[in-house]
């Protein structure tokens, strides 16, 4: 599903984010990517989306070597994943709705099916009633909530989370990720960056853990 | 809130299981639903830009407005010219060639010559000038009548006044055909010079000419103006809409998605830019067309301005539109990469 073969990212101004990193992500595994702020954490995401290119090494999603993507398969490739970030990355002067139906209405869907779409996905998170609101209305939860109604609309293979609870207290937090958890049962991959070790250990999945751009250590198998 | 995340860890995964069941598949491809959405996504980003203009009118108001003042220039110019050489046009149909004959020449003889020019090709109408008619003429036009009365004989010749054919609709001869017929007509014996009355019909023509091409430059000069306006638009909506754009491009939005809306704008601004300006013209028109009516009458003439007819109307708006797309797209093309992430 997701491979990473010795990818280094090396940026001009820092040096190294991450060194010679090796793992692979099975279809339907769900994973923790830990480390401190500045560990590599959402550098080793964004060469996920494509936000990044690697240094060195590849970095392949179902197969797919992305080094070798054109750009014009770039937005392609970002609908097929979802990804939930820390600021919510909402559109404030767009409803709910709006804000969760983007990704179709990129991808050409027809309006009705959109509707359908996004109502489901807004149910799903519990947000059905607020869809007509705009983003600035709601509270911090409620914003997470929409972004992650946003990146499961698409129904992607892959939800990419950086951060999802940064901003959330513990109670929101055991929430969304248990939203997570859900995805997970039917199939969904889930990579999710986060420094909330008490809630990594309590999920018990695979860990990942980053520190200073290197893997130092990694729960599952590769 | 306590209440929501109970309902939530109690919901069995069924709900999941239906949201996301289909991932990969249920694209739906139909030709038919692809370019229904399209035309959705066209229509809905043109409604939506219309309404971003509406929803900040100050600054939508400034731009039309100085896109209209930049359009309306060149406009006004061309029906300027196109009122002047029409009036050109109306006098050309009425001029010709005087013949001045010898002052041997009586009445007799020139009604005799007359009809032998009247019976050659290329000549419309030949009219006969007496000599009482033309001192009549001079004393009225000449204003010297108390001098004309000291002299003991009438010094003019007979005239005649001679008028070259024209095609339908009334449009002047070769300058070329009108020369050859100048220089046939001197060779005639009875005559004792020809005055070419379209001199300075030909005259006004090379002015309306040069002037033609000086408003071409202007609206060049203007069209240039009216692309880096709106491209500067666009470029600080770009910069105001900079969070909106990442996010676009964040979820999988395609350039020509994140650039449509922008497209849009820029067409808005040009075509009610074109708008404007056609308004300001006409208006110019309406309010000018009794003072040349009434300063044609005082030249015994009949002449009313003409407007933009409905062509170049639609031109007008045509390239105003296709302005704004160019100046927008310049704008999109420039900024949008330093916006988008990656």
């Amino acid at each position: 599903m997701i491979v990473f073969e010795h990818v280094t990212k090396r940026y001009a101004e820092r040096g190294d984010a991450l060194k010679d990193i090796s793992f692979a992500l099975e279809p339907g595994e769900m994973a923790f990517l830990t480390g401190h702020s500045g560990a590599g954490k959402s550098t080793l995401l964004g060469l996920i989306g494509l936000l990044e290119r690697p240094t060195r090494g590849r970095v392949k999603v179902n197969g797919r070597d992305l080094g070798e993507l054109p750009r014009r398969r770039i937005p392609a490739h970002r609908r097929e994943i979802g990804m939930i970030f820390q600021d919510h990355c909402l559109i404030g002067e767009r409803s709910v709705f709006d804000n969760v139906a983007l990704p179709l209405v990129a991808a050409g869907m027809h309006r009705r099916d959109i509707g359908k779409r996004v109502r489901a996905a807004l149910d799903q998170v519990g947000l059905l009633r607020f869809e007509r609101a705009l983003p600035l209305s709601l509270s911090s939860g409620e914003q997470q909530r929409v972004g992650i109604a946003r990146a499961v609309v698409g129904r992607p293979q892959v939800i990419l989370a950086d951060e999802p609870t940064g901003n959330l207290d513990p109670e929101l937090s055991m929430e969304t990720f248990q939203l997570f958890e859900r995805f997970h049962q039917v199939g969904v991959s889930l990579l999710i960056a986060t420094h909330d070790m008490d809630m990594v250990t309590s999920m018990g999945h695979r860990m990942l853990r980053l520190h200073q751009g290197r893997l130092v250590a990694d729960s599952g198998n590769w | 809130m306590a209440k929501r995340i109970r309902e939530h860890r109690a919901t069995p995964p069924r709900r999941e299981q239906r949201l996301l069941a289909s991932t990969g598949r249920g694209r739906r491809n139909h030709a038919l639903g692809a370019a229904q959405a399209w035309l959705g996504n066209h229509s809905s980003a043109a409604v939506e830009t219309f309404n971003r203009l509406i929803r900040a009118p100050l600054g939508s108001l400034m731009t039309i407005a100085t896109v209209a003042i930049a359009l309306a220039l060149p406009t006004a110019m061309f029906v300027m010219l196109n009122n002047l050489e029409r009036l050109g046009g109306g006098w050309q149909h009425n001029a010709g060639l005087s013949l001045f004959l010898q002052p041997a020449i009586d009445e007799a003889r020139a009604g005799t010559l007359a009809e032998t020019l009247r019976a050659r090709p290329g000549i419309a109408r030949v009219d006969l000038i007496s000599r009482e008619q033309g001192l009549a003429e001079f004393r009225e036009y000449s204003g010297l009548g108390g001098v004309l009365d000291q002299l003991t004989r009438n010094p003019l010749p007979v005239v005649l006044a001679v008028y070259p054919t024209y095609r339908m609709p009334p449009k002047p001869p070769p300058a070329s055909r009108t020369r050859s017929l100048t220089s046939s007509l001197e060779q005639l014996a009875e005559v004792d010079f020809v005055r070419l009355d379209t001199q300075w019909n030909a005259r006004l023509r090379a002015i309306v000419a040069l002037l033609t091409n000086a408003a071409l430059l202007l609206a060049t000069v203007l069209a240039l103006a009216v692309f880096f306006v709106v491209g500067n638009t666009i470029r600080l909506e770009i910069e105001n809409r900079r969070t909106e754009i990442r996010i676009m491009d964040l979820v999988g939005a395609t350039s020509a998605f994140i650039r449509r809306p922008y497209l849009y704008s820029g067409a808005w601004y040009g075509l009610l830019g074109g708008i404007s300006a056609w308004l300001m013209v006409s208006t110019s028109i309406h309010l000018l067309q009794a003072p040349v009516t009434r300063l044609a009458k005082l030249y015994h003439t009949e002449f009313q301005l003409d407007g933009l007819g409905p062509i170049p109307t639609l031109i007008l708006l045509g390239a105003s539109m296709v302005l704004g797309i160019l100046g927008s797209w310049l704008a999109v093309g420039r900024h949008l990469a330093a916006v988008k992430p990656g």
